[in-house]
């Protein structure tokens, strides 16, 4: 699958009474990404995998999920998808291998292999020993873990995880990241990751994309996003002691940079497009100023993330 | 139709269901005086002591107004096996349909409201299943229940009537083929009623209490058959009951077929 367009929107649309939840949605994605889904409460990144699925069906515009039509489709498409839900939505009065198996006879895990895919899973998200007790009792990791073991229980390629580290300890969190690199790097599954942690996004997706009010603010790689959003950067230099007159001197030719001093080697600027930083590293070398470090303070993908609501509510 | 999943339909839900007590125990509880404290009680009704002429004489004033045809069949008891025969074979016959129509409306409360209510069917959703899978699933889960519940409560009920009645109808005189229809024919209908008249009004209820509470409206019908029985305006005889059950499988099929309609998940999830 990799490389083949996996999710693809044209104009999607949900609107639920005067709510507009998924608004001209176009969106593509490709086979193998781990692709971040980001927007505040309410911007439509649940109802969007609902639509997906198949589940809820468009007001308008249309959508191919993995060559299929999720309103047409949706049970044959959903053999091939793993969706963890937002609320784990894990029957409670039933022991955690009794939620796996049922759901592998729904997910038509073939008969011979679903103790052993239970098993497997109950292994892997660490609940072997705590099995055979009722979910009621477990802490909300644990469900997490289980709801997670049971969204990939029939190996779907395309995978939907709604906020999956909500709530997670630090350990917890990781051990799902690490899980969700794999399921991509190493397994060749696709993931769409609805998320509010920013740094999660940044660190483990190939694309994000980040909607607001159900309309798509914007899309690409968190560089890329960061590079779009800020065209200028902040940059500090750390230069010897002695030069530091000599490098404020010839910054100070630079008419659109405002420098700061922060020590008696350190200069921060700020207001410096990425093009234009080997020119001036080269200018003031050629100066006779010696150069320590030079340190562009990048902005974060959650800095773009507020600029881009900022802009957006403007 | 894919059965394996409508099988695992089936089996959570009574799992999931047969935990809750607010389910469990009036599936037991109920049951227990239709079937088994009720007709013992008739049967024990002589020993007690002497019934007193005027009560028997009423009876025989009811059964003077009942059809030819039930007059015919009565003509050879005494008043005291005309008691028994009245009390067993008809005045519990409605009582014995309420059972079918609890455990059905119970269990379908706790497996459509209560499952919104506990928030696990949206996994459910997100399963292969067909939309039809689904709702056969779930209503299988309390349909199957209901009439074998309903069944194993003929069973003892006859055991039970034979047992104290016996002596006094002078040997095996239940089931009659009456109850055999009523049993075999009227109670599932009557479950699949009490069933799709719970789903329909769960569908707008919050919680599995409020699905149960309206659900339990369905029992009045039967509790107007049974007055109609007692104050002589109607008679439950084989030709009626057989009817009866004709019309509750029609209306079971209407309500589906209207039900069905529109149960699709993505309305479902609209709702959510
Ligand atoms: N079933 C529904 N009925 C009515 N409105 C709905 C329904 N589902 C979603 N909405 C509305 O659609 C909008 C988008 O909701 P959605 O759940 O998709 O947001 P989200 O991005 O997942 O938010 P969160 O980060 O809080 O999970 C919200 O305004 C929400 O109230
Ligand atoms: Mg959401």
């Amino acid at each position: 699958m990799a490389n083949q367009t996996v999710i693809e929107t044209h104009q999607l649309s949900r609107h639920f009474g005067t709510v507009t939840a998924v608004d001209q949605l176009d969106l593509t994605i490709t086979g193998g990404e781990i692709f971040g889904f980001l927007g505040h409460n309410g911007a439509g990144k649940t109802t969007t995998i609902r639509l997906l699925n198949g589940v809820l069906a468009p007001s308008a515009g249309t959508a191919r999920v993995l060559g299929m039509d999720p309103v047409v489709d949706g049970p044959k498409l959903r053999y091939h998808t793993g969706v963890l839900t937002e609320t784990p939505s894990l029957d409670d009065r039933l022991t955690g291998r009794e939620n796996l198996r049922i759901y592998a006879d729904l997910f038509g895990v073939p008969i011979a292999k679903v103790s052993s895919r239970v098993d497997e899973l109950l292994g892997i998200f660490e609940l072997t020993e705590r099995a055979a007790e009722r979910v009621g009792g477990y802490s909300k990791g644990m469900r997490q873990r289980l709801a997670l073991a049971r969204a990939l229980l029939h190996e779907p390629e395309l995978i939907f995880l709604d906020e999956p580290t909500a709530g997670l300890d630090p350990v917890a969190t990781r051990h799902v990241h690490q899980l969700i690199t794999r399921l991509s790097r190493e397994e060749g599954r696709t993931l769409f990751l609805c998320t509010h942690n920013l740094e999660e996004a940044q660190q483990l997706c190939d694309r994000v994309g980040v909607m607001e009010h159900g309309r798509l603010l914007a899309i690409g790689t968190p560089a890329e996003l960061i590079r779009q959003t800020y065209k200028l950067l902040s940059l500090d230099l750390e230069v010897a002691a002695a030069d530091l007159p000599l490098a404020l001197a010839q910054l100070s030719r630079y008419s659109t940079l405002q420098v700061q001093t922060l020590n008696h080697e350190q200069i921060r600027m700020h207001g410096i497009a990425r093009d234009a930083i080997p020119e001036l590293i080269a200018t003031l070398s050629a100066a006779g100023v010696h150069i320590y470090r030079v340190n562009p303070r990048e902005p974060s993908l959650a800095d773009v993330y507020f600029a881009l609501h900022e802009e957006a509510t403007r | 139709m894919n059965r394996r999943a409508i099988r695992a339909i089936v089996r959570k839900d009574l799992k999931v269901t047969m935990q809750n007590k607010g389910v469990v125990i009036p599936l037991l509880l109920v049951p227990l005086i239709m079937f088994i404290a009720l007709p013992s009680l008739v049967g024990l009704m002589p020993l007690l002591g002497n019934i007193p002429d005027s009560d028997l004489a009423e009876i025989q004033l009811l059964v003077s107004r009942m059809p030819p045809t039930l007059q015919a069949e009565f003509a050879g008891y005494t008043p005291l096996q005309l008691l028994v025969v009245m009390m067993i074979v008809y005045y519990l016959a409605p009582m014995y349909l309420i059972v079918p129509m609890m455990v059905a409306s119970v269990i379908a409360a706790d497996s459509f409201a209560g499952e919104k209510e506990r928030k696990t069917l949206e996994a459910l959703l997100y399963t292969p299943t067909t939309d039809q899978e689904l709702l056969l699933g779930k209503l299988l889960a309390a349909w199957l229940p209901a009439v074998g519940v309903a069944l194993v409560g003929f069973v003892c009920y006859s055991i039970v009537a034979n047992l104290v009645a016996g002596p006094i109808m002078g040997g095996i005189f239940f089931p009659t083929p009456m109850w055999l229809i009523l049993a075999f024919w009227v109670a599932p209908a009557i479950a699949g009623l009490g069933l799709v008249v719970t789903i329909l009004v769960s569908s707008r209820a919050q919680g599995f209490q409020d699905a149960y509470q309206m659900g339990a409206l369905v029992v009045l019908p039967l509790l107007a058959l049974m007055i109609s029985q007692a104050t002589g305006v109607m008679f439950l005889s084989t030709g009626l009951v057989l009817l009866l059950g004709a019309a509750v499988w029609l209306l079971d099929g209407a309500l589906l077929w209207w039900g069905g309609r529109w149960f699709r998940r993505t309305e479902l999830f609209g709702r959510l």
